[in-house]
């Protein structure tokens, strides 16, 4: 893969690269408690983990501004992570109870927050991509100059509404960054399974869109590809295609018997590849921090998740009469 | 010889416009294409051709002339050399007679809607029969390998038989149905596509047209949604379009309705919406047998045919019968038990509630008869309607939302039918009207329960 990789120089400070590491960490985190949670029976459903990719979305909320906006398949705990959304509040949600972002109505795979510009959680493959499009059309039309991040995957990278997407998006120049996240596989189909034509970033040339494919598992090398692309975008000149290089080491959600890859496949990314231990290095080696310093941030984090985990359980289940709210809007909804 | 000129119709809903602007004057030669007028409508100023050559010898309506109906002769076009004044009133003696033959009048059979072939005798016939013999020899078996069973016999009995699908080869099924076909039938006929539902099922409606029988299973009912085009406007309407020339002999299988806590867009009950259309067939079957039975004949079946699985019934065992081939035929609704004081009808997974509600309403003295339907196009009335004519109360179960529900359509075939055997309104359980919350306590109060029902039958049995 000819990805973007990190600059051969990188003068990311100290600061950044701290910063990195615990958002990192904090989604991993996270997902691993999530992830236990599940095997308790205290979250139900469809439970998609984002272990792995974490580089992905922390290297582009990176490259975004305030106000900026984003969207996302159900595959999402890692984007609200990233976004600022609260664990608590996300925690909550995946337990299904009255602290949750949705109020325990949306469930793992539908979280909103206006506050944060995340508009969801989607749980139909390639659905958000259109709707990501539009995001940016209400921010053109508007004169705003915030830029829409569109996240999907490369299974849904072939669905037909992502290539009609593409065509509006460039013909009306929206500003809207198309994030293909290539973690290989769409459930158990490997990219090579499902096209042949795998360069997914290639085909927005079709539409006239520029793009081009980054290194996933390194944050430096997607921050750095984000912010050209969000440049680009902010300046007017239409959408761009980041096709981001990543691998989820857990299986597609938490039922999934992994036939259709080895675990050698797995462990030489985990071991090889992961872009946490690439941070932690750069920073041990950087002597930005010491063994003992990333430790309490290690320390510090477990313990962000445990409260989140803890407010997860404690917090009740909605009362009855949620069943019946929300179906309608009472009032026109408020302006973005 | 002279010709009229008519008012054209410029849309399919036009029946007057203004004649704007004449083009062309009297003694014009006018040729084929030539514009002659604009004429203007409620949504377009339109320029008007000529269709045949010769002299406008007479304007017959002015131009600027509003509410001009269309087929009035605005103009009379004659024949080179031709005698003007001669020529036209020939044309216009000849139009009151001739109008008529312009448009045809529509015959007077066509004038008035036929009336829906009867089917049905007056009296309703109940077909009762069994769906094995007495004695058949049975086995135990899950519904998900019914469903396996069922299209494996099927593929070897017709090799344009084929399945596709997202994961329905080598990962062997989300909800492993298609176990094994891949090792017995290989990829050319067990087929993994990517996810691109509106594409695939439009490839497979194109492979029916073809002459192949395509199955086609949707991971849940719920991504058909992104086909829906391709089964409603493709599928179930084309051997209507193509007046019996062809239609699309498949299969559009896969699990339906509410499985566990997988929120609003993994848990949508679409039976009465594919019911609904003319041109599909639906069959969602409750037991194993049927699972088995119903989807051979779905296969089999020259139409296009939705089949309604659901996920929490997969792992559920049920006897089937030990035949070399078995199948169920479409509109026979089951009896699965008798009784006297109430009809309760249902389909699907809300035949569990219609089965635990009877066993429970023993204890209070009353006996209901339950009806499966089976398939819900074509509906078994007949058996419903006897049943209620005997029971002269009925309750519907369903997991659909309230409104349009299959309930409601029994209810009133019920009014109409069966009026006067009636002892009390027609109760419909369905699920609440409200999209499906995720939290495990408001998805038990959004689904319809055993619970609603025994209220229901006694509300309707006054006891
Ligand atoms: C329209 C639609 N079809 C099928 C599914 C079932 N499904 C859920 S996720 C998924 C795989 C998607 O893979 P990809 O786009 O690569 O995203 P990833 O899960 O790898 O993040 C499938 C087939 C769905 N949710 N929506
Ligand atoms: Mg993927």
């Amino acid at each position: 893969m000819a990805a973007r990789k990190t600059p051969a120089k990188s003068n990311t400070s100290k600061e950044d690269l701290l910063h990195f590491y615990r958002q990192m960490l904090l989604i991993r985190r996270f997902e691993e408690k999530a992830g236990q949670l599940y095997g308790m029976g205290l979250i139900g459903g469809f439970c998609h983990l984002y272990i792995g990719q974490e580089a992905v979305v922390v290297g582009l909320e990176a490259a975004a501004e305030e106000g900026d906006k984003r969207v996302t398949s159900y595959r999402d705990h890692g984007h609200m992570l990233a976004c600022g959304m609260d664990p608590k509040g996300v925690m909550a949600e995946l337990t299904g109870r009255r602290d949750g972002y949705s109020k325990g109505k949306g469930g793992s795979m539908h979280m909103f927050s206006k506050e944060k510009h995340f508009y969801g959680g989607h749980g139909i493959v390639g659905a958000q991509v259109p709707i990501g499009a539009g995001l940016a059309l209400s921010d053109k039309y508007k004169g705003t100059d915030r830029v829409t991040f569109t996240y999907f995957g490369d299974g849904a990278a072939n669905q037909g509404q992502v290539a009609e997407t593409y065509n509006m998006a460039q013909l009306w120049e929206l500003p809207v960054v198309f994030v293909i996240e290539n973690n290989q596989y769409a459930m158990g189909t490997s990219v090579k399974r499902a096209t042949r034509s795998p360069d997914f970033w290639e085909r927005g040339a079709a539409y006239g869109i520029k793009g081009e494919a980054v290194d996933g598992m390194d944050v430096l090398a997607v921050k750095e590809a984000g912010e050209k692309a969000v440049a680009h975008c902010r300046a007017g000149k239409g959408p761009y295609i980041l096709e981001v290089m990543t691998y989820r080491y857990r299986g597609h959600s938490m039922s999934d018997p992994a036939k259709y890859r080895t675990r050698e496949e797995v462990q030489k990314m985990r071991e090889e590849r992961d872009a946490i231990e690439h941070v932690r290095e750069l920073l041990l080696q950087g002597k930005h921090a010491t063994d003992d310093e990333l430790k309490a941030i290690d320390k510090e984090i477990k313990s962000i998740v445990n409260e989140a985990a803890e407010f997860s359980k404690e917090s009740p289940e909605p009362d009855p009469a949620e069943l019946w709210t929300d179906i309608y809007a009472e009032e026109a909804p408020q302006e973005a | 010889m002279a010709t009229e000129i008519l008012m054209p119709a410029l849309s399919p809903t036009m029946e007057e416009g203004t004649l704007a602007k004449w083009l062309k004057k009297e003694g014009d030669a006018v040729s084929a294409g030539d514009i002659i007028a604009e004429i203007e409508t409620d949504k377009a100023t339109m320029e008007f051709e000529a269709v045949d050559e010769g002299v406008l010898g007479k304007i017959l309506i002015a131009e600027g002339t509003e509410g001009v109906k269309v087929n009035t002769p605005i103009a009379v076009l004659v024949e080179e050399g031709e005698d003007v004044d001669a020529a036209v009133a020939e044309a216009e003696a000849g139009s009151d007679a001739a109008s008529g033959s312009k448009a045809p009048a529509p015959a007077e059979s066509a004038a008035k809607a036929p009336a829906k072939p009867a089917s049905a005798p007056a009296a309703p016939r109940s077909n009762a029969s069994p769906d094995w013999a007495e004695g058949t020899e049975m086995k135990e078996m899950t519904v998900r390998e019914a469903l396996r069973e069922a299209m494996a016999e099927e593929m070897r009995r017709d090799e344009n038989v084929f399945l596709m699908g997202e994961e329905v080869a080598e990962y062997e099924g989300a909800y492993k149905i298609s176990q094994g076909l891949l090792d017995e039938f290989g990829a050319k006929r067990v087929i993994d596509t990517p996810i691109t539902e509106h594409g695939f099922t439009g490839v497979a409606v194109g492979a029916a047209f073809g002459g192949l029988r395509p199955i086609v299973e949707f991971m849940t009912f719920n991504f058909a949604m992104q086909a829906i085009d391709q089964i409603i406007n493709s599928a179930a309407k084309t051997l209507y379009m193509s007046g019996g020339q062809m239609g699309a002999p498949m299969v559009f299988r896969g699990p339906n309705g509410a499985a566990a806590r997988v929120g609003a867009q993994h848990s949508h009950d679409f039976s009465a919406w594919y019911a609904m259309i003319p041109g599909l067939k639906v069959a969602i079957p409750y037991s194993a047998s049927d699972a088995k039975g119903l989807l051979k004949t779905a296969i089999r079946d020259p139409n296009p045919v939705i089949f309604l699985e659901n996920e929490i019934l997969y792992g559920r065992s049920f006897e089937v019968p030990k035949l070399d081939d078995f199948t169920v035929p479409f509109g026979k609704a089951r009896i699965w038990r008798e009784g006297k004081d109430v009809t309760i009808v249902s389909f699907g997974i809300g035949m569990q509630y219609a089965l635990e509600a009877a066993d429970r309403l023993t204890e209070d003295g009353i006996e209901a008869e339950v009806i499966d339907l089976r398939t819900l196009r074509p509906i078994d009335y007949d058996t419903v309607l006897a049943s209620v004519m005997k029971t002269n109360r009925c309750v519907t179960v369903e997991e659909g939302f309230p409104v349009g529900a299959i309930g409601n359509h029994l209810g009133a075939t019920i009014m109409q039918r069966a009026f006067d055997y009636l002892d009390a309104p027609v109760i419909n359980c369905t699920g609440k009207d409200v999209p499906m919350p995720y939290a495990a306590n408001l998805e038990k109060l959004a689904l319809v329960t055993t619970d609603d029902v025994v209220a229901a039958v006694h509300q309707v049995t006054y006891r």
